[in-house]
């Protein structure tokens, strides 16, 4: 082997270098796509969303909890009109969530929610859920929320389904942000409002 | 053996002073200043070491209020929350300084540079300049570090504290607003770019300048260790840097990758830290079963034993080493199979690991042992890996990990193959390569007491933190019930004894600079086989002007 020229190493440099930015640029796609792969497998508890409700319904029974939390200092009270239901495979259920808006302005909030365990995320499907867009209240007002869904009797199939008897649906309201809505109505007492970015 | 053909001495002009080492390209002078910088960044790493294990000697301790009170970061008032604060402080701080400013420089960045050029027979780096911003990009970064340590991260107090995992939502706005978790990633950004361009620099010079005759499957072991480390850093060290810009832009510019109320994810920060972090663990590692490969090979007076199986060992362990990354993360609630899946491809590891201890116990075996300092050292390395090696494989057991997860289990786990592992390969292979770096011997008798204060006292430390672990205490806190205070006395002598260790050897380099005992071209014998061995000690500032011609058929 004669000696390289320099050539040759800058050549080699080139190469693992594109290598560090090529892995820098999997790094960022890895954002959606760990979104994708979520949404698809119903990993890390991702529910799933379905168009109607399905054909027949299964043997088991399980109890779904419901659960409601308010974060980012979004000033709402937030909770499930019902805390448990017991549902068979395969039969739709529709439950509603109470929303009441505390403060003395327009706020908008949007849910984001997963189950638990997480493995029944795959079989979670909803058909309809106030969790699919922003939610606006005004001061004072209370609305009720729906959820449709179902769990799929495809999870009488998995053994890592054998042992969970009961699955918890979780909600958390964030203040949504940036929005256009005109700074009239969203200031109190004068003070930026608690729903901008914290 | 490899044969030198002929080797020029000849001596260019070169600067000299502080523009020797400030303007260096020369592969030696750097690797110097890299170990000095190692040096002194582990004695500040080994000093909050020391100063965590005074804070957990005794329960209900007060040691570092104490010390925030000294330093002037508490009054009596709120001596104990900014105590709190420091011990969760030190504890970050200990881990990134001995992994990002100890063990990497010392291994890849001094041992590499010093000897990976030598090794392959090569003049020097393939581009010496990078080399130079390699290193000085290093203290800056470091600077920044210290930065960290002294302006606000949680309200009201210094320093981030959310260990070097640096997991949201901890590290982002919510647990630490202030801008020391800023300084500590623009901290790594620096640390992370130095480790790129000497991966490059690393992977080319090794690919292009070996000597005539030396084929990738005649390289010296630690040749091939530098290189498979250098892949795994090109790999894995540009996903921390994009989960720490994440973090970064999340923090100060609003986007919301971490962030859950905006739709983002804290568990994807986990995914993306390990799958960093796992190849790190190897990155510390590799350097140094390629240095314990020479030294018990040297010391054995034997060729090492499965040359091939020792290098492709490597490249296993580096390649199976991407693919583990959530055994880390057992009890985020991942589905079963997952988890099983983890389970498996973890303990796949232990085969090429387990490849390369036997292959050293066989080398060792029929040899011709002679047990100086450097073989005490890695036959110490050999046995200690091999005990964290074990607790990895229980570890390793999703069941048996939910109830370890974030125990004493786990540090002890993970200071054995790191602290007793890499730590036992750093001052092997400087016991080994101290003679050749700087010309002179170090006292045998020094060096010798070194490894018994060290061995005893790094045993004493981690031993019992097993038990500890087993029992049920969880690690990262700043105290404990009082069931558990024996072994935690026992841990925090054991610390102060592996302290006095370190001044021992601080002292044996003293010393042999101080005596000057001229060490000649090869100290160690017909064992040390490397290119190394045919230059003078300490090697000309230019080495192989004519480039040497490998000709035997051994490695």
């Amino acid at each position: 082997m004669r000696p390289a020229s320099p050539r040759h190493h800058r050549a080699t440099a080139f190469i693992v270098a594109s290598v560090f930015f090529g892995m820098i640029g999997l790094t960022y796609a890895s954002v959606p796509l760990y979104r994708a792969f979520c949404n698809a497998t119903g990993f890390g508890g991702t529910t799933q969303v379905a168009k109607s409700a399905p054909a027949k319904t299964g043997a088991r029974v399980l109890t779904v909890r419901f659960d409601g939390n308010v974060g980012g200092g979004l000033p709402w009270t937030f909770e499930p009109e019902t805390a448990s239901i017991d549902l068979r495979t395969g039969q739709t259920a529709t439950v509603y969530y109470k929303v009441r808006n505390d403060s003395g302005r327009i706020t908008t909030g949007r849910a984001e929610y997963n189950v638990t365990p997480e493995v029944t995320g795959a079989y979670f499907d909803k058909i309809a859920c106030f969790c699919f867009s922003d939610q606006t209240i005004g001061p004072g007002e209370t609305i009720e929320m729906p959820v449709v869904f179902f769990l799929d009797p495809a999870l009488e199939k998995d053994k890592s389904m054998v042992a969970v008897d009961s699955v918890t649906l979780s909600y958390t309201f964030y203040p949504v942000r940036d929005t256009d809505r005109p700074v009239a109505t969203n200031t109190e007492n004068g003070k930026a409002a608690p729903d901008k970015k914290l | 053996m490899p044969n030198a053909a002929s080797i020029e001495t000849a001596e260019h002009s070169h600067p000299h002073g502080w523009r020797r080492y400030m303007y260096s390209t020369n592969h030696k002078d750097i690797g110097t200043l890299y170990l000095i910088f190692a040096i002194t960044a582990g004695c500040i790493g080994g000093m909050m070491s020391i100063f965590i294990r005074l804070q957990l000697l005794n329960p209900s301790w007060h040691f570092m209020g104490h010390l925030a009170q000294a330093i002037g970061e508490a009054d009596s008032s709120n001596m104990v929350d900014m105590g709190k604060n420091l011990y969760n402080v030190q504890i970050t701080a200990h881990g990134l300084i001995m992994i990002f400013f100890m063990v990497m420089p010392a291994l890849i960045g001094g041992f590499g540079n010093w000897f990976v050029p030598i090794m392959i027979g090569a003049p020097d780096m393939a581009f010496p300049r990078l080399n130079n911003i390699s290193f000085w990009l290093l203290p800056a970064s470091f600077l920044l570090l210290l930065i960290s340590l002294n302006v606000e991260g949680a309200p009201g107090m210094k320093g981030f504290g959310g260990g070097w995992v640096m997991y949201p939502p901890l590290s982002s706005n919510v647990g630490h607003p202030g801008p020391a978790m800023d300084f500590l990633i623009l901290s790594l950004h620096l640390a992370g770019a130095s480790s790129i361009l000497g991966a490059i620099n690393f992977i080319t010079t090794i690919f292009n300048m070996r000597a005539p005759g030396m084929t990738i499957h005649k390289m010296p072991l630690f040749a091939w260790s530098v290189l498979v480390t250098a892949f795994l850093l090109v790999l894995s060290l540009p996903v921390l840097a994009g989960a720490i810009t994440m973090l970064l832009t999340d923090r100060n510019f609003g986007t919301s990758f971490f962030d859950p109320s905006f739709g983002g994810d804290p568990l994807l920060f986990q995914h993306l830290f390990w799958f960093f972090g796992h190849p790190e663990v190897y990155i510390l590692i590799l350097p140094a079963f390629g240095i314990i490969s020479h030294i018990i090979s040297t010391f054995s007076r034997k060729p090492v034993f499965g040359y091939l199986g020792m290098a492709y060992a490597m490249v296993a362990i580096g390649v199976v080493g991407f693919v583990v990354w959530a055994h880390h993360m057992y009890t985020v609630g991942m589905s079963l199979d997952t988890q099983r899946y983890f389970v498996f491809a973890t303990m796949v590891i232990a085969v090429p690991t387990g490849v390369k201890v036997f292959s050293w116990i066989a080398t060792m075996w029929g040899g011709s042992i002679a047990f100086r300092t450097p073989m005490l050292w890695a036959v110490g390395f050999v046995f200690l890996f091999t005990v964290g090696g074990v607790t990895g494989v229980v570890l390793a057991n999703a069941g048996v990990d939910r109830a370890l997860h974030e125990t004493y289990y786990v540090v002890a786990h993970f200071h054995y193959v790191l602290s007793l592992g890499a730590v036992f390969a750093l001052f092997a292979g400087f016991y080994y390569w101290f003679p050749k770096m700087s010309g002179y011997l170090y006292n045998e008798k020094l060096g010798n007491l070194q490894f018994w204060v060290m061995f005893v006292g790094v045993n004493l430390t981690f031993f019992p933190q097993h038990f500890l672990g087993l029992a049920g205490m969880p690690r990262r806190y700043v105290d404990y019930p009082d069931a558990y205070s024996f072994w935690n006395q026992v841990s925090s002598i054991g610390a102060l004894i592996s302290g006095a260790g370190v001044v021992i050897f601080l002292y044996v380099i003293y010393e042999a600079f101080k005596l000057k005992r001229v060490a000649g071209d090869n100290p160690w014998g017909v064992g040390a086989t490397t290119l190394e061995w045919t230059l003078p000690s300490p090697p000309p500032f230019h080495q192989f002007e004519t480039l040497p011609r490998i000709t035997g058929s051994d490695h």
